[in-house]
């Protein structure tokens, strides 16, 4: 693994390359999408996450302009992908799977791509090629293309565009493990390109490498939205300890500010806390003669905070309940 | 995958881009670029050329054991004069043929976006959707006017091999000089376009509302009988002139001495009628439709 990815992007002048504003879709009595806000700075690589039926496609579906929204706003650097499809001019990407022609060949549904994009687009053709490697296959029909061709067809469609902003739905499904770290390390390139990214997945451990910030919905809903940095501060960090009188040490955890969700698992005491109120529990034990055999930080992962927010009572070790306002901005 | 992506990106600080933009005449040519490569282009375009042939071959043999039907327009001049094949084809190919041909692309044109899943690829681009609408209505016209076309040709050559390039008698019961009659012939051909391009109007709905060729295309058909079966029940005889069926026909009024215009005309405001409304249903079905499959 690479560096982590930094928590917040840097920030720039000009509109933001998406920001969504009270987005709902109805479908009958089915809310879809039930009042997404959101806002992808510049820089940002932006993982939108959700269990299925979340509303995550959906949701892209109108931020490109595919979907007309039953009630909010979309903007992609400012404008607005309905009124004019001159919103999507530095925007790029595919939702769901990618789709081309069958009957044309791989080259040939980027030369059609290159000449609907207009520009110089077709200009970009064989460097496309040449970035997702199908140049070999680029005269084969792309009927015959596997799944894993035509997840990287589409990045090589999408690069025609010379996006500043890439949308991208779930573009590591159905890839072997090969393809999963090829298509990872191209977004971190474009992205270290000073490509913006947003992409939908269900890769946790993907996301939790490639993204710096991340939404998650919940039933149409956004659950949570900001830094992953901060969205693990707010989780708090759990520990487990052990003592030589863990009793004794029970009664202090309990009585000592700071330390929460104390409790006794397997024969040890588990508690959450920062890093401060840690160093005072340390000096409290001590005090109380029952001194530290084990001290142990649990690590926190994306996935766990996910499946607190998507699946549990959406509360993560007493931090916001599901549903409302989520405000974890990251620092700018 | 390769570590060229730094090389596809603009370089730093450049100018915000002006993209040239294109336009319908882009989709157009790509729509018909398309069809070169889908069967069912080749398959509408072959019945048209090899149905005169065959039809040809069936007159051949026919006047040769000495039968004739002489029930319907022109049926007694199909041996003296190749120029009347295409005429007769007119006729009978109203009925089914033609419709069917236009519909095999028309119905076809956008729910094989639907199909393949390629209508969220091309929206996303820098077109306009009514440009990619409008770019696929001509295409689908241009086909079935290539097909009529191709069906007419077909039809003077086969005729003129078997009964030669000879005058016609028109339906006034003159004679016309063999290149008067075909220039009559194509002129023909370009009046039975117009209901034709109501046929693509009709098709072309169907495609969008349905998102389904088969339904689509079965669908044009279907009502293209459709008027045909109101125009022959009993007590409906008033409808006859403002049938979309009968339009068909109006061709025949270039074969009168002197020429008769009013069916021509008749033929331009009464396909107008069907053609302009499935259009506009159409192009705001189209332009409203959320994509959501795919």
């Amino acid at each position: 693994m690479t560096d982590a990815p930094p928590d917040a992007a840097p920030a720039s002048l000009g509109p933001a390359p998406v920001e969504v504003r009270g987005l709902v879709k109805r479908y009958g009595e089915l809310e879809a999408v039930a009042g997404v806000d959101l806002t992808v700075h510049a820089g940002d690589v932006y993982g939108y996450l959700g269990p299925n039926g979340a509303g995550k496609t959906t949701s892209l579906r109108m931020m490109l302009g595919l979907i007309r929204p039953t009630e909010g706003t979309v903007r992609l650097f400012g404008r607005d992908p309905l009124e004019s499809v001159q919103a999507l001019d530095d925007v790029a990407g595919f939702v769901e799977a990618p789709t081309f022609y069958p009957y044309l060949n791989g080259r040939r549904n980027l030369e059609l791509l290159g000449s609907f994009d207009g520009g110089d687009a077709r200009e970009r053709i064989e460097q496309a090629l040449e970035t997702v490697e199908l140049s070999d296959r680029a005269k084969d029909k792309v009927g015959g293309y596997s799944h894993g061709m035509r997840q990287r067809l589409g990045i090589a469609g999408a690069l025609l565009r010379n996006p500043k902003l890439l949308l991208l739905d779930e573009p590591a499904t159905g890839l072997d493990p090969a393809g999963m770290r090829d298509m990872r390390l191209l977004i971190r390139r474009l992205a270290e390109q000073g490509m913006t990214v947003m992409l939908s997945s269900h890769l946790l451990a993907e996301v939790e490498e490639l993204c710096n910030r991340v939404a998650i919905v919940r039933s149409g809903k956004i659950v949570y939205e900001g830094a992953i940095a901060d969205l693990k501060r707010s989780a708090g960090a759990t520990y487990w300890l052990t003592t030589t009188n863990d009793e004794r040490a029970l009664a202090v955890c309990r009585a000592q500010p700071g330390i929460e969700g104390v409790r006794t698992a397997h024969g040890r005491i588990a508690f959450t806390a920062d890093d401060a109120a840690v160093a005072e529990l340390s000096q409290a034990l001590i005090e109380a003669r029952a001194l530290i055999q084990m001290l142990t930080p649990q690590t926190v992962t994306l996935e766990d905070l996910f499946f607190s927010l998507t699946e549990g009572d959406g509360i993560v070790n007493g931090g916001r309940p599901a549903g409302e306002p989520a405000t974890l901005e990251a620092s700018r | 995958m390769s570590s060229g992506v730094g090389t596809l990106r603009a370089p730093a600080g450049a100018a915000p881009r002006s993209r040239s933009r294109p336009g319908v005449a882009t989709v157009y040519r790509w729509e018909l670029f398309k069809l070169r490569f889908q069967k069912r282009t080749y398959l509408g375009l072959g019945a048209a050329a090899v149905v005169p042939i065959l039809f040809v071959v069936a007159v051949h043999f026919r006047h040769h054991r000495g039968e004739g039907g002489s029930d319907f327009a022109f049926a007694s001049y199909l041996t003296k004069s190749g120029l009347v094949v295409p005429l007769v084809l007119l006729l009978f190919g109203a009925v089914w043929m033609f419709p069917l041909i236009t519909a095999l692309v028309a119905g076809d044109i956008f729910a094989s976006e639907d199909h393949n899943g390629t209508l969220k690829t091309v929206l996303t681009r820098s077109l306009e959707r009514w440009q990619i609408f409008a770019g696929k209505a001509l295409a689908a016209l241009t086909y079935a006017i290539v097909a009529i076309f191709i069906s007419g040709t077909v039809a003077v050559i086969a005729g003129c091999i078997q009964s030669g390039f000879n005058s016609v008698q028109t339906l006034s019961g003159t004679i016309v000089s063999a290149p008067k009659g075909l220039e009559l012939v194509y002129m023909s051909l370009l009046i039975y376009l117009i209901p034709i391009a109501t046929v693509v109007c009709i098709g072309v709905l169907l495609s969008t509302i349905t998102r389904n060729s088969a339904a689509a295309v079965v669908g044009t058909l279907m009502i293209s009988l459709l008027f045909q079966l109101i125009g022959i029940l009993p007590g409906l005889g008033a409808t006859v002139p403002y049938l979309l069926s009968t339009q068909f026909n109006a061709w025949q009024g270039l074969l009168r001495q002197p020429i008769d215009w009013a069916p021509v005309v008749r033929a331009a405001w009464v396909c107008a009628m069907y053609g302009i409304p499935a259009l506009v249903a159409a192009f705001l079905v189209f332009l409203r439709r959320d994509v959501a499959g795919g």
